[in-house]
């Protein structure tokens, strides 16, 4: 009877497909998210979305559930060092002039979603509604999940692509994605997006949001921090 | 089925150290398992959040999976002795793994572990290296090109999706077969579960194989040893 050493191929194989998978993986997975992108679009239980590499939204929350807030009784507060701190509602959002964006949603962790149409209020012009006291040099943002901070510079806070978003893929920005207001940075990675977003209040200086104090870059360029090198948006 | 009555009719198939090592590394697989699922299905991650905590959990339970292996390997000579057993294949295991039709294990001619539990250990050993290394690049990220964390992601995923695959045939079996659920339980199973599933290990335990072939009797081995030591003390000249 002659006995062979499977098990141990089985285990050096696995060490081996794992670390070819490592250094290959980023090519296949783009192969891939190219013939998803069509199976996700046209597939109406949503299952393949949870495929790896699908190019799906993945719901990050940091808090133990997600908070909820009706667009009735929505209310964004807009303060700090400002000319006329106010409480702005949902309708009152509404009522500035809207800015629309058709842009990729790239998370720090390596997913994006391509092409994603956000409508919203230029943070600019929501700045300029209440008047930036001089001195006025940052934000900070805070989400009615009572944990999560973010920041900007004025600076960054005053590109067109920086917006108080109300509405995501033609419709209202769901519970999950952060609703009903949220922030969309464009050309920031997914964290510096507050979802939830409770109050903006103007400072004067930057102060690290809740994943910057953990480690990640607080001017977070896609494709320019966090060591990454994706395309930026 | 008959009841064992007496002790003989009751063989030892694990040894404490062997159950602890399976009872604590199935609780954090099973840790491993929901976690992954909180970080990794939205509106699982909707309804779970605390994502810093989980993923705290997840990353720390899944570097702690070869820790029970390691000191288990360290105590136990019957877990050094199994996992060799994983290892071989013998002629008969790659029959019954060939089979085209089920027919009982025993006619094969098994050891103590047939062919799917050798796959699934080696199968689980490797997982949890490739699943260790990788979920490092993830977590520890700074030092690793983007090329490499999309490919650590990559790996990561889709194992998991094996790993679950598995776990969920590794349940299935052992609901399916309670001698051998309950051997992992109290580390003791049933002559016949062994003389009917696993033949080879029933008689290994009941006429133990022939040891490694015996040294030489005393005399032909120490003769000519003690012959030249014998003139060598002889030999040097006294005065």
């Amino acid at each position: 009877m002659t006995e062979r050493a499977v098990g141990r191929r089985v285990f050096l194989g696995m060490l081996g497909l794992g670390a070819a998978g490592v250094l290959t993986g980023a090519r296949i997975q783009n192969a891939m998210s190219k013939v998803l992108g069509q199976l996700t679009a046209h597939d109406p239980t949503g299952l393949s979305t949870y495929i790896p590499a699908a190019g799906r939204f993945r719901i990050y929350s940091v808090t133990n559930s997600l908070p909820h807030r009706s667009d009735a009784e929505y209310q964004l507060t807009v303060g700090g060092m400002v000319e006329r701190p106010m409480q702005l509602s949902f309708a009152d959002l509404k009522a500035l002039p809207a800015t629309h964006l058709v842009k990729d949603f790239q998370c720090v962790t390596g997913w994006r979603v391509a092409g994603v149409k956000w409508t919203g209020v230029l943070l600019s012009d929501v700045l300029d509604h209440v008047g930036v006291k001089p001195g006025g040099k940052a934000l900070l943002f805070k989400s009615f999940d009572g944990q999560y901070t973010e920041s900007l510079t004025m600076t960054q806070a005053r590109r067109p692509d920086v917006i108080v978003a109300y509405a995501m893929d033609g419709d209202t920005v769901s519970q999950m994605h952060g609703g009903p207001v949220r922030m969309y940075i464009a050309p920031m990675y997914g964290y510096k997006s507050t979802k939830w977003l409770a109050s903006i209040e103007v400072v004067n200086d930057v102060i690290p949001g809740y994943w910057e104090v953990r480690g990640y870059d607080v001017d977070a360029w896609i494709g320019h921090s966090n060591g990454r090198s994706d395309q930026p948006v | 089925m008959a009841v064992a009555t007496s002790p003989s009719d009751v063989l030892i198939r694990f040894d404490r150290v062997e159950r602890y090592v399976h009872w604590i590394n199935a609780t954090l697989f099973g840790a491993c398992i929901a976690t992954g699922a909180a970080l990794y299905v939205g509106p699982l991650s909707a309804i779970v959040g605390r994502r810093e905590l989980v993923r705290t959990i997840h990353v720390y339970s899944g570097l702690a999976l070869p820790i029970p292996i390691l000191i288990g390997l360290f105590l136990s000579a019957g877990f050094r002795a199994d996992v060799r057993r994983f290892n071989r294949f013998s002629d008969a295991d790659r029959k019954w793994l060939r089979r085209k039709v089920r027919r009982s294990s025993g006619s094969y001619g098994l050891g103590k572990f047939n062919p799917g539990q050798k796959l699934n250990a080696s199968f689980v050993a490797g997982a949890i290296i490739v699943m260790a290394m990788t979920g490092s690049i993830m977590h520890w990220f700074e030092p690793f090109s983007d090329s490499w964390r999309t490919g650590a992601t990559f790996v990561h995923d889709w194992l998991a999706f094996a790993i679950v695959i598995v776990v969920i045939g590794h349940l299935r079996f052992a609901f399916g077969d309670p001698d051998a659920l309950s051997a992992m339980r109290r580390g003791t199973i049933s002559r016949k579960w062994a003389q009917d599933k696993a033949p080879v290990w029933h008689d290994e335990l009941v006429e133990p194989p022939p040891p490694p072939p015996p040294p030489p009797p005393l005399l032909v081995k120490r003769l000519p040893d003690r012959q030249p030591s014998d003139h060598k003390r002889t030999e040097p000249p006294e005065r």
